[in-house]
């Protein structure tokens, strides 16, 4: 499925590993060496502890439905139907704002905590963006 | 802050509210200053602070004539003049300035030189948030409601009540925008915006601006008004994004907010006569009765149903029709202010009697900001 964005994201220092982590397919997060804790968006300092001894690692791309609401007038780069603007709870804890996509955009279709999961999509060169479908295995 | 150590001696809005399209965002701003200022019985020169969002602080002072020796450009959301306050009346305790001018002015609809906030496609927002189509608040600040629907067994119906009731409020408001009654039925069959909220649970669009003036208590009684004393406040922030809210149910911005303004007060929840709570959408006030305390979670859609916020109940909720019915000019939180004071003056159109204390609430950015005081009109 092809889902083309022209307003994307700028890496920074703190950030890049996630996004390189996006363009091989693997959905990186930060987990803190200190007390466990895993967390997104990337912060360089522990938001539970504030140790500094950070690792990355690959979620697994599981997650389900935590919330979301279905925008009927979208931004004008994205397209002409409602759409939904979804907040996913990882299995690995952390909450991610994305699309659920390959599905309807309607309440039928978007169940609270059903399950989906995490596909990668090539934006350009720079940047693949995560989005999340319902869990199909 | 000992309470009751700083009065608001000065209150006032726009002269006109809704459609204006003859006045600027500086213009709305200088507007509401020279009520203020009228209001109090002062020139511009007896002012020595200022505070302001969404207009620059030194904008509104050369405006004035004014070259202040305080100055709070804080500008986080629609509780800046919140926060504001509350620093102004940290600064006049510690000796900085005497008496300060909070303005807010904002040309909501007519869009008239507003202020301009680029994206920034590298912070959290950008980079983690905009990509998947966010735009306006309605698209931001509504994500988490389902979560709090179901876990809450609140009902969409619930959210369609809290703009019922407030409309019953603005109906006896003669400057609310709409005043015409209206059922869930009505709100429920509005046009959807962005599932599940309806137009009607949405606030409007409109240009106004206020202004308030405070001082040290000790000289409340040299102005022409009745004086509303601060008696506790709090402020918090908690996400800079949406989805980085902790909790989808519950603001942890509110609940810190919340918390230091029952404690510097001294407070219970008892004691409260009137409540605002910043509805920017319906469902905000829900969250804020509980994150406030004045309802167990969960409990807040019976406190609606109840009509124990409604005219007649016995905690009058966003008494001036709220941003959903009396005005939403973007920064809806001088409004929110302005009624407390109205109320503890006894001056609002639809008057609590013998309201005492006043608690008010505001909500900045999605539920990134929040601002709280317990006002009251008795030392
Ligand atoms: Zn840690």
């Amino acid at each position: 499925m092809t889902i083309l964005r022209t307003v994307l994201p700028q890496p920074t220092p703190e950030t890049q590993h996630y996004w390189d982590g996006c363009a091989q397919s693997e959905l990186r997060l930060q987990r803190c060496r200190a007390c466990a804790q895993a967390y997104f968006p990337p912060r360089p300092v522990c938001p539970s502890c504030a140790a500094r001894d950070i690792e990355i690692f690959a979620a697994s791309g599981r997650a389900t439905l935590h919330s979301y609401i279905i925008n009927q007038r979208p931004r004008p780069d994205m397209g002409k139907d409602p759409h939904s603007i979804a907040v996913v709870l990882l299995e690995e804890g952390p909450k991610m704002m994305t699309n659920i996509i390959d599905c309807p955009q309607t309440p039928e279709a978007l169940i609270l905590d059903m399950p989906v999961e995490v596909v990668f999509i090539r934006q350009n060169d720079a940047i693949t963006l995560p989005f999340f479908r319902p869990a199909q295995g | 802050m000992k309470p009751n150590t700083i009065a608001i001696v000065g209150a006032a809005e726009t002269t006109r509210l809704g459609v204006i399209p003859e006045l600027s965002t500086l213009g709305l701003n200088v507007d509401c200053a020279m009520n203020a200022l009228e209001d109090a019985g002062l020139k511009p020169k007896d002012i020595d602070g200022i505070a302001t969002a969404g207009e620059h602080p030194w904008n509104v002072a050369a405006s004035l004539g004014i070259t202040p020796k305080w100055v709070d450009g804080t500008s986080v959301g629609g509780c800046s003049y919140f926060l504001h306050v509350r620093h102004a009346a940290a600064a006049i305790a510690a000796g900085y300035c005497d008496t300060v001018l909070v303005t807010h002015g904002e040309s909501g609809r007519s869009q008239v030189a507003p202020p301009r906030y680029g994206a920034n496609p590298a912070n959290f927002l950008g980079q983690f948030e905009m990509p998947y189509g966010i735009a306006a608040p309605v698209t931001q600040f509504t994500v988490p409601v389902l979560r709090f629907l179901k876990d809450t067994g609140t009902t969409q119906e619930d959210l369609a009540r809290v703009a019922v009731v407030q409309r019953e409020w603005a109906a006896m408001n003669p400057r609310a925008t709409l005043k015409a009654p209206i059922t869930i039925d009505d709100v429920m069959n509005s046009p959807m915006i962005a599932y599940p909220f309806r137009k009607l649970m949405c606030c409007l669009v409109t240009d106004g601006g206020g202004a308030l003036i405070l001082t040290r208590a000790d000289r409340g009684k040299d102005f022409p008004t009745k004086p509303v004393y601060i008696m506790g406040s709090g402020e918090a922030v908690e996400n800079p994004t949406i989805s980085m809210m902790a909790d989808f149910t519950s603001s942890a911005s509110f609940r810190v907010s919340g918390k230091a303004a029952f404690e510097s007060a001294g407070i219970r929840h008892a004691d409260v006569d009137h409540l605002m709570i910043y509805d920017a959408f319906a469902h905000v006030p829900l969250y804020g009765l509980e994150d406030l305390g004045f309802c167990k979670r969960g409990e807040a859609k019976d406190f609606l149903r109840e009509r124990r916020s409604a005219p007649g109940g016995e905690l009058p909720m966003n008494t001036n029709g709220g941003g959903l019915s009396y005005m939403h000019s973007g920064m809806y939180g001088m409004y929110a202010l302005q009624e407390s004071v109205r109320q503890m003056r006894g001056t609002a159109a639809a008057q609590v009697a013998d309201a005492k204390i006043s608690v008010c609430h505001g909500v900045g950015n999605m539920f990134s900001a929040a601002g709280t005081f317990v006002f009251t009109n008795e030392l």
